[in-house]
């Protein structure tokens, strides 16, 4: 078999893989769900998440290591990631095989040319790794926005699954929403759509993952070369060449993506891959320049203090930027957190939403709540986003730790927020009617939403009696709705005695049960019984389940906000919690 | 200078052109004409659907209407209760489909109480086919956390894979329009029909728990998730809606486990120290009578719960249980 076909049976695979990786990241226990699949592993082995979490925290988290591995590969074997395994880099080479597809020969010598802009991803990759590594509050990770693999997880998992899944129902039973997905899905489209400039556009030019495995590629042991100086220099070997690496004078190795596209096309058949040196020339990396290096150094510098200034994790820190139970507190997070966006995947009430541009550039995409979106808040029992995090920015929890029992009681549950309420919209404090849909549904035990009951005359409540005839009382006005007032939530004030309504007609009401020691009354008045919701914030952990189910369906008469956190001592509300 | 345009322009070529000019033209006038509208679009129009659902009951055997059984284990007493009933044979019979309804309404383990036994609806899937000779059991609710996690946390879906009944997880197109005959308000409401059309026995079970606005949650109120939609509005006006559920769903069976109750903190509970041991189970087919004895689990009266006396004046059931004569069992 040829080196190539093997080549393309191997993206092949780990493009299905990650894409299976996607499909299983679906909370359950059957052969097409979560349990047993290390949905991970991609993140895991792009050595970018790693080497940026480390320059970042200083630690390299849990399965991590993968990274390191791909880079002793890369020094070893040069760019099989790229080439060989990297499912954004396999969509871009196949899409550029269709744009291409009848280029001349001499179209295509242009476009895989050797480019000195090529050097464009290292200069980002620098600023990158500057903003991670920056010490102190202003250290940020944002590497994530550009980095292949969370870029296209997030892609699949937010934009193109929901799409196709939406009638088949693989990944949930019901349509998943997220609100963001549009620019997802346009800056995905544009990555694409540069291939049609120039082959591989984002993989030669912007890809920081790849400039990283450029640098450890020159280190590598077995690489390309010719076997001989003197050649018929036909250009065929760079025909196809997919990193545009320029074979036909000297290969620049830190390019060079093990495409294997130069070997068969060559007329002399020069071309080799060993450990053995080679006696051409040597090759020629890229030059990074001492001023571009300086430059990107000094962008990356100047842009963390600056990117900070917006005090984000201070005192003006986003109330509606709520994030998932076990997140740690915002400067940590944001230095840690890759928007995968693994856990908005996995979340399985589809209540975690990836964060749009209005949170700010360093929140963008990143997890938060909107208790608007899914089918019910942030479940009590569940821990999904927390043990899927590959980064720990959300801290794996277990139950106990998330509910405060058992070991964990002394520190209480995790809260991630405080409902309010918004008497002017409440149904029960601001316009008279019975509801307490959250109190119903507030899911900790004691209750955090408590009621306190209250009698209120109704408008236009206050009647003349005509007479009381057993349990009926004639008005002397026939000015009701027939059974206005039936519904159980009614009261007939007379004198202080308060007597439950059954049903009314339009000039008589009707008391249920007798109408005990009252035979002669000259008025009455209509109550209505109404249980007003309270919070009780000692109680409340902010899981949104009663701003989800509250009935005032736009802007929500129960709504939680950031405030009271307990990730951060600085939103906490109570002097002792 | 000859202009070239006059020359051309031959008497052939001039109908010619007309002819499409006119045709074009009158295209586009039939076009405004006929597709003209000079009121808009109309107010929006219900959507009335059906007005009732299949009716699941089977008459009971006379005078065993009602069965109540004491007793801790759960297997024991609704086995107990079914036979004092006549058995789950008479109601169910060789190759009927039957819905079991239970209480998943939340994503909350079984321990806490707060979503029907696993065990109490596996054992009556087990009736259902082995005793009943039933040929298929779907097991169906709308809960009110995510479903997913709900029918798992809760063990009903696992339960449901061993006694090999069929879990239905709702999903939006399940649903359609129910108008229900001399009801308030479901009318125009969208209600879980994909089980409920295919099945011609029903069998609800449900916990017995305290709720704050209604008062309490028990055989009636479990058929709230039959509801779709935004239902929770219905909680301004809670005891007319369960007085119009107990109308619309006229079930072959209603279970009400009282072996463990909910005192406190319900509908949802969280804590061990919310439930009651109250050794009691509930098998009957009217629920507004089952309901009615019930209540007394949790202290209260039939006269403390509105919706009781509502659904009886809609002809749902028989409110004062006694005079069902009630059988009375006790397991140990």
């Amino acid at each position: 078999m040829r080196i190539v076909t093997t080549r393309r049976i191997s993206q092949l695979f780990f493009f299905l893989l990650f894409l299976w990786f996607c499909i299983v990241s679906t909370p359950g226990n059957r052969f097409h769900q979560f349990d047993g699949w290390v949905v991970n592993w991609f993140l895991q082995l792009d050595p970018l998440v790693g080497i940026a979490t480390l320059l970042s925290t200083h630690t390299l988290y849990g399965w991590l290591g993968w990274g390191l591995f791909s880079l002793i590969a890369t020094i070893l074997f040069g760019r099989f990631f790229c080439g060989w395994l990297c499912p954004f880099g396999t969509l871009h080479q196949a899409f550029s095989f269709v744009v291409y597809r009848k280029a001349t020969v001499k179209k295509r010598l242009e476009l895989n040319s050797y480019r000195p802009l090529q050097r464009s991803k290292y200069i980002l990759l620098c600023v990158f790794l500057t903003l991670a590594a920056f010490p102190g509050e202003s250290g940020i990770l944002i590497t994530g926005l550009l980095d292949p693999i969370p870029l296209f997880s997030r892609t699949v998992n937010l934009v193109l699954l929901p799409i196709v899944d939406s009638d088949i129902g693989l990944t949930s039973v019901n349509q998943r929403w997220y609100e963001s997905s549009m620019l997802i899905g346009v800056v995905f489209l544009i990555f694409v759509l540069l291939n049609c400039l120039v082959p591989r556009f984002f993989c030669r030019f912007l890809c920081p993952t790849g400039a990283l495995f450029g640098l450890f590629a020159r280190l590598s042991i077995f690489r390309f070369g010719k076997e001989q100086e003197q050649c018929s220099d036909c250009k065929r070997c760079e025909q196809f060449c997919e990193g545009g690496c320029s074979p036909s004078t000297s290969i620049k190795t830190g390019e060079c993506l093990l495409c294997c596209n130069c070997i068969d096309p060559c007329k002399d058949a020069i071309f080799d891959y060993r450990a053995q040196p080679f006696p051409t020339i040597p090759e020629k990396h890229i030059d990074l320049s001492r001023r571009g290096f300086t430059l990107s150094l000094v962008t990356g510098l100047i842009s963390a203090p600056a990117l900070n200034l917006s005090n984000r994790s201070g005192q003006n820190f986003n109330p509606n930027l709520i994030r998932p139970p076990g997140s740690i507190d915002e400067t940590s997070f944001l230095k840690r957190c890759i928007r995968c966006d693994q856990c908005i995947r996995i979340c399985p009430t589809n209540v975690l939403q990836a964060a749009d541009l209005s949170f700010g550039l360093t929140e963008l995409w990143t997890p938060r709540l909107n208790n608007r979106i899914g089918s019910s808040g942030c479940q009590l029992n569940c821990v999904a986003c927390s043990q899927i995090c590959p980064t720990a920015a959300i801290r794996p929890l277990g139950l106990a730790e998330k509910l405060g029992k058992n070991e964990f009681s002394q520190y209480g549950p995790i809260r991630i927020g405080t409902a309010f309420f918004d008497r002017g919209r409440c149904l029960p404090w601001a316009m008279d009617t019975p509801c307490i849909v959250c109190e119903e549904n507030c899911p900790v035990s004691p209750k955090a939403i408590h009621l306190t009951e209250h009698y209120k005359n109704v408008r236009n409540g206050y009647h003349q009696v005509k007479r009381i005839d057993k349990n009926h009382i004639q008005l002397t006005k026939g000015a009701l709705l027939p059974s206005q007032y039936g519904s159980g939530d009614y009261f007939c004030l007379i004198g202080d005695q308060r007597y439950p309504i059954f049903t009314n007609d339009q000039a008589t009401i009707t008391i249920d049960g007798p109408l005990l020691n009252v035979k002669q009354a000259r008025q009455i008045t209509i109550q209505v019984r109404l249980q007003q919701p309270a919070m009780d914030i000692k109680q409340c952990i902010g899981c949104g389940i009663c701003e989800h189910e509250c009935p005032v369906s736009g802007l929500k008469a129960v709504r939680v906000t950031a405030e009271g956190e307990t990730r951060s001592g600085g939103k906490r509300l109570l002097l002792q919690s | 200078m000859k202009d070239n345009n006059d020359q051309s322009y031959t008497r052939r070529e001039f109908i010619t052109r007309s002819a499409k000019a006119s045709l074009s033209i009158a295209a586009v006038t039939a076009t405004g004409y006929l597709l003209h509208d000079s009121d808009g679009p109309a107010r929006q129009q219900n959507i009335e659907g059906i007005t009732h659902l299949p009716d699941y009951r089977v008459s009971p055997i006379s005078g065993k209407n009602l069965s109540i059984v004491s007793g801790t284990d759960r297997i024991k007493t609704v086995n107990h209760g079914l036979q004092l009933l006549g058995g789950i044979d008479h109601f169910i019979k060789e190759g009927d489909i039957v819905g079991i309804k239970p209480n998943i309404g939340f994503a909350s383990p079984s321990l806490l109480g707060a979503t029907s036994d696993p065990d109490l609806v596996g054992e009556l899937i087990r009736l259902c086919y082995q005793v009943g000779k039933a040929s298929k059991v779907l097991v169906f609710d709308n809960p009110i956390n995510d479903p997913a996690a709900c029918f798992q946390l809760s063990g009903i879906e696992a339960v449901c894979r061993k006694a090999g009944a069929q879990p239905i997880l709702p999903r939006d197109h399940y649903f359609g329009r129910l108008t229900l005959d001399k009801a308030k308000l479901i009318r125009d409401w969208p209600v879980f029909l994909q089980p409920l059309s295919r099945i011609n026995k029903l069998i609800g079970i449900a916990p017995v728990k305290h709720h704050h606005r209604s008062g309490a949650s028990m055989s009636i109120k479990n058929w709230y998730g039959l509801l779709g939609g935004r239902r929770n509005i219905f909680h301004q006006d809670i005891h007319t809606i369960i007085g119009e559920l107990a109308m619309m769903v006229r079930p072959t069976l209603v279970i009400l486990d009282g072996t463990r109750v909910m005192a406190t903190n319900g509908p949802t509970g969280g804590a061990l120290s919310d439930l009651r041991q109250a050794n009691t189970m509930i098998v009957g087919s009217d629920p507004v009578s089952v309901d009615s004895f019930g209540c007394s689990l949790l202290g209260l009266k039939p006269d403390d719960l509105p919706f009781l006396g509502k659904a009886e004046r809609l002809g749902a059931g028989i409110l004062d249980f006694q005079s069902l004569k009630p059988l009375y069992g006790k397991v140990s």
